[in-house]
């Protein structure tokens, strides 16, 4: 199990390595560099850019630049944001609350309605139409869009819900943070619940149609006890791996709906950032997004590897 | 062909058909459209959808089922482009990395993984923002965080399509290595490659959308589905048909690409 996880944790490393030269040529691929804000300003003078600019050592070598960045990031040093000069992992943190609660709530709902959703379109051909037309259109919708067509119904049109923000100004206990959370926990999880409820059927048939199935209902096992104890255990834990893996799309979609209604998550920070060129808040976000996906797709394999032996050979 | 496969079939051909009829609307656009694409009627400012304007009017009085027919022209060509150049793309590395293997395969696999680990989304948001792209420019993008799955697929098919006999028996015959790869390879990953291409076409049209739905897109005048949506976000409440038509589009021409896709596949793997 070790060895595995060490070897399995320094392939990270390269892979990180390359995202980090990706989002530092990427900032400093921008017309102006990274002070460009200030060049657009008029208030700025020409000899206080000059100064910005020795002062954050843009005027030292590109491969100096990305080792300092490099280091300083790794040591958990990341700067100040532009547009109000706090530390970049001061205003990261206090955002983690509230993505957290939208994206875990989405990620619980999606994998229950998948797994229920899943479960009987592997078993039921009836249900399996229905669910397969459900499906492919959740896949399709987009997601700011079905956002904006919910908070028209439900929140301007019928007004049971709020149309944004994460609780209301008087404030207003538990009732009111739920109200608050049911609309965009709804449009988040509604993508994902469809592609993974399209996965759990697809692995759910791949076992089902495997001899050993055939066998436990030779020996007179009941059908329930077939598809519950023999098939989906088998199933889950390809199913648990695509769940985890998702956490890249997750992060994409908690950027649409955070802002869509107003959640004042990481996610929102992320597009006021991106409205201010606000580069330092920008370049945390891509790195720590990458470091969270690596981490779960780490977290993926050595579930796999502890789970189900018949991997271990291949790995 | 059994009842059942026909039976698969007809919805796909159905989607087809839609999707055909969508990019006609968007070549004939100037010719369909009821009204200019930027003739502005200041008297009929919001007007809700009427028998004289199918769609309503926006907030300069501009016949919105016009801006739609305009819009599709954006939107479908930066789809459909896209996902050509990402399916190039992800063949080309898939290829290359799965037949030359060693290093090379190394190398290629360990940028694509980073590729992936990256949120495509907020990638493709900064870069957007940072150049400050034209239309050419975002085609360019959104194919270049769309060909890593492809590139996945592709090289795992081609490595075990180089390891059967006909490909040992035309290498022993004599056959150049581009010659086998072109030949002898390639023709196998077709039916990935049109899978993967098809499904692309909706998810580039998903990404357009979002990226000029933030703003950073395609820019006003010019309409795309994405920037029509960006305009009506916030008047959503008292002009809905702003909002709702055009999302209208991007869902239905992302859904007939889905289906298609799916369609695509399955009578891949049936005939095999």
């Amino acid at each position: 199990m070790l060895p595995f996880v060490v070897r399995r944790v320094a392939q990270m490393v390269p892979l990180l390595l390359v995202v980090s030269l990706l989002v530092f040529a990427l900032i400093h691929a921008a017309p102006g560099g990274p002070l460009a804000l200030y060049l657009e300003n008029p208030n700025v003078r020409p000899e206080d850019i000059e100064r910005l600019r020795r002062q954050m050592g843009l005027d030292r070598p590109l491969t100096a630049q990305y080792l300092a960045w490099l280091w300083a990031f790794v040591r958990g040093d990341w700067g100040y944001s532009y547009a109000d000069g706090r530390p970049v992992l001061e205003r990261l943190l206090e955002r983690v609350p509230a993505t957290l609660q939208l994206v875990g709530i989405s990620t619980l709902v999606a994998v229950i309605l998948a797994m229920i959703v899943g479960l009987l379109a592997s078993v039921r051909g009836g249900f399996d139409r229905i669910a397969t037309i459900g499906a492919v259109a959740g896949i399709s919708l987009p997601v700011f869009w079905f956002g904006l067509v919910l908070q028209l119904i439900f929140a301007n049109m019928l007004g049971w819900l709020p149309s944004s923000g994460r609780s209301s100004f008087a404030g207003g206990g538990l009732a009111d943070s739920v109200l608050h959370l049911l609309l965009p926990a709804i449009v988040l999880a509604a993508a994902h619940a469809a592609g993974w409820s399209r996965y759990l059927r697809g692995s759910m048939r791949d076992v089902l149609g495997q001899p050993f199935i055939n066998a436990a209902r030779g020996r007179g096992a009941s059908e329930t006890r077939i598809v519950l104890r023999h098939a989906l255990r088998n199933a889950l834990l390809p199913f648990a791996t695509v769940v985890l893996l998702d956490a890249s799309i997750m992060a994409s979609g908690a950027v649409v709906t955070e802002s869509v209604f107003a959640w004042p998550g990481i996610g929102s920070l992320f597009t006021e950032a991106l409205a201010k060129r606000d580069y330092t808040v920008l370049m945390a976000f891509l790195m720590c997004g990458s470091v969270a996906v690596a981490v779960l797709s780490l977290l993926a394999d050595i579930a796999v590897y502890a789970l189900d032996p018949r991997t271990r050979e291949a790995a | 062909m059994n009842t059942v496969e026909r039976a698969g079939r007809r919805p796909a051909f159905a989607v087809a058909a839609l999707l055909g009829a969508l990019v006609l609307l968007a070549v004939f656009a100037p010719v369909i459209a009821p009204y200019g694409v930027d003739v502005l009627d200041l008297a009929r400012r919001r007007g809700a959808p009427s028998p004289a304007h199918w769609f309503g009017t926006d907030e300069l009085g501009r016949d919105l089922f016009t801006r739609v027919l305009f819009g599709a022209r954006i939107s479908l060509a930066i789809g459909l482009v896209s996902a050509a150049l990402s399916a190039a793309m992800g063949v080309s590395v898939g290829a290359l990395a799965g037949y030359a293997g060693g290093w090379l395969d190394a190398l290629l696999m360990r940028v694509t993984d980073a590729m992936l680990s990256v949120p495509r989304l907020p990638l493709l948001m900064i870069s957007a923002a940072v150049l400050d792209p034209s239309v050419p420019l975002l085609i360019v993008l959104v194919s270049a965080v769309g060909w890593m799955e492809t590139a996945r697929v592709v090289r795992a098919e081609v490595q075990s399509i180089k390891a059967r006999d006909f490909v040992t028996a035309g290498r022993a015959l004599g056959a150049t290595s581009p010659r086998v790869v072109l030949r002898h390879v390639l023709p196998g990953v077709v039916p990935t490659a049109t899978v993967a291409m098809t499904i692309a076409v909706g998810r580039g049209i998903l990404l357009e959308s979002a990226l000029s739905f933030f703003g950073v897109g395609v820019q006003p005048p010019t309409a795309s589905w994405g920037n029509m949506l960006y305009q009506a976000q916030t008047t959503m409440g008292s002009e809905p048909w702003l909002g709702i038509f055009p999302g209208a589009f991007i869902f239905v021409t992302v859904l007939c690409s889905n289906v298609l896709g799916d369609a695509i596949s399955r009578s891949a793997t049936v005939r095999e």
